[in-house]
């Protein structure tokens, strides 16, 4: 078993209309309940927009504090679903689940090593 | 490699060893690296030994039990690597049987469609095709550190992202197939621009598919394309390396082995009855090479043809080929509206096809134009010799 990442890329700006917002929010609970019945489900949950983002900075051994974006571009990060597959493949049949239920392009990042190898105690 | 045994085993067995190896090690790297030191052993014991009665048997036998020495000695050093790969790797060698679903792994793992195209054609000469970084190289117009590149970033992502070593579930299959035969077809299309050693190797790769897939129609389509499409590569260019067009070939260059294969292929894919457009463009060209003359081309079943692969898979350049049969069956003024209605504005093939059908009209001015707009896109000498040709009888009648 592998954790793999399933980043909801959102593009910048635009803001889909409440009804559609509705709609979006009831199909990621489905998929969410489904990946819990599977076993896949670790954590999933969607981000407030980079002006709600603070950045930390090292600075000569101190630390620099600074409102705002880390980086301007057409696309942020939206959310975020974490979880546990067996293979790529598994991973990308949740991610094109998510595609769907969100209307968004998801990218897909497996994390370093097996999942056992995060857990508390392995 | 210099032993030519050796050489012959190697280019017939590297994927099949391979693939068993990828199997039984989980990794690709440590997989070709066993098979190499066989192919290496193998290189200096069988010239006093002989062959074996199995060489492939005897390559991955030893691969494996060289693999899981080394495993073994790393191990004891504590590499977590290898430690891992031996919890896959059997303890009492044995001699292999049949294998063919190791190879039909290895052929999804290398055309998996979260590989860039580029890798898994990369991947899929190395690993099934055996061929060397440096031929893929050449063969592709890389640098060959760029190529190298490319093979170990594809095999770290197989690792990484933990892309599966197996054939797809009946559900994705249509899919994953679809992109395993564009992988073979793409190789045949850059051999039959460059070098002919990578026709070959499609066609040699066409060949296992359709022996290891033999319930799926398009994958006899595509061997049965390459295969009709092939015998003709001693008649394409004539002797001052100009392309010669198909109706104008001496079809006595043809290579009827290839031709007669190709057609019984075609025909077994009709009797299954499930058409796709692989088998469709094979079809078209058994009706080509059914042809004792160029005159003698039966344009109407080509034409009917074209209809059946826009219906299934349509795109500008299907449209522009189903036009030149139309030329044939009811005149060239109807066949160029046809292509006046295509946005294909830059495709050397497509001002080709205008020049010829308006030197048929008569209307040579623009021809000559059409000719002159053709030889400056296309990027293939032979093609280009003949086009000039023809613009040239032109400005001189």
């Amino acid at each position: 078993m592998k954790y793999y990442l399933l980043n909801v890329m959102q593009p910048v700006g635009e803001r889909p209309a409440p009804e559609v917002l509705a709609g979006i929010e009831k199909n990621l609970d489905a998929l969410n309940r489904e990946l819990r019945e599977a076993g896949a489900w670790v954590f999933a949950g969607g981000l407030h927009g980079p002006e709600s983002s603070t950045v930390l900075r090292p600075r000569d051994g101190d630390v620099l504090i600074t409102d705002g974006p880390y980086a301007e571009g057409k696309e942020m990060l939206g959310g975020i679903s974490l979880i546990k597959a067996p293979d790529l493949d598994a991973a990308l049949e949740w991610g094109r689940r998510l595609a769907l239920a969100t209307t968004l392009p998801i990218e897909v990042r497996p994390f370093m090593g097996e999942a056992g190898d995060h857990e508390a105690g392995a | 490699m210099t032993h030519p045994d050796v050489e012959a085993v190697f280019r017939a067995e590297y994927g099949r060893a391979v693939a068993v190896l990828v199997r039984t090690l989980g990794d690709i790297d440590l997989a070709e690296e066993a098979v190499q030191d066989a192919f290496t052993t193998a290189l200096r014991r069988w010239p006093e030994t002989g062959l074996p009665p199995s060489p492939a048997g005897w390559i991955i036998t030893t691969a494996r039990n060289r693999a899981v020495d080394r495993l073994r000695r790393e191990a004891g050093r504590g590499e977590r690597h290898a430690q891992a790969a031996l919890l896959h790797a059997p303890d009492a060698p044995r001699e292999e049987g049949p294998v063919r679903d190791e190879r039909l792994r290895l052929v999804f793992t290398c055309c998996h469609p979260a590989l860039a195209v580029q890798a898994r054609v990369a991947l899929t000469l190395r690993l099934l095709g055996g061929l060397t970084t440096a031929q893929i190289a050449r063969a592709f117009l890389v640098p060959e550190p760029t190529m190298a590149q490319r093979l170990v970033r594809a095999k770290a992502k197989i690792r990484n992202a933990g892309i599966p070593y197996r054939v797809p579930r009946d559900a994705d299959l249509p899919d994953r197939l679809t992109g395993v035969l564009a992988v073979v077809y793409l190789i045949f299309n850059q051999g039959y621009e460059g070098e002919a050693a990578l026709c070959a190797e499609a066609v040699r790769l066409g060949r296992l598919l359709a022996e290891l897939m033999p319930d799926e129609p398009e994958v006899a389509g595509l061997l049965a394309l390459m295969l009709l499409v092939e015998s003709r590569r001693g008649a394409r260019q004539d002797e001052n390396g100009e392309l010669v067009p198909l109706p104008e070939q001496d079809r006595g260059l043809w290579d009827r082995d290839l031709i007669a294969e190709g057609q019984s292929l075609v025909r077994r894919c009709l009797r299954l009855g499930r058409p796709g457009p692989y088998q469709i463009q094979a079809a078209i060209q058994a009706v080509h090479s059914d042809a004792p003359r160029g005159r003698d081309t039966d344009w109407g079943q080509i034409r009917q043809l074209y209809d059946q692969l826009m219906a299934v898979a349509p795109s500008p350049v299907v449209a522009l080929n189903r036009a030149v049969a139309v030329a044939e069956t009811e005149g060239p003024a109807r066949a160029l509206d046809l292509v006046d209605a295509l946005d294909l504005d830059g495709y050397h093939v497509l001002h080709a096809v205008r020049a010829d059908l308006l030197r048929r009209l008569g209307r040579d001015t623009e021809a000559v134009r059409e000719y002159e707009r053709a030889v400056e896109l296309s990027e293939n000498p032979a093609e280009r010799a003949y086009l000039e040709r023809r613009r040239r009888e032109l400005v001189r009648t």
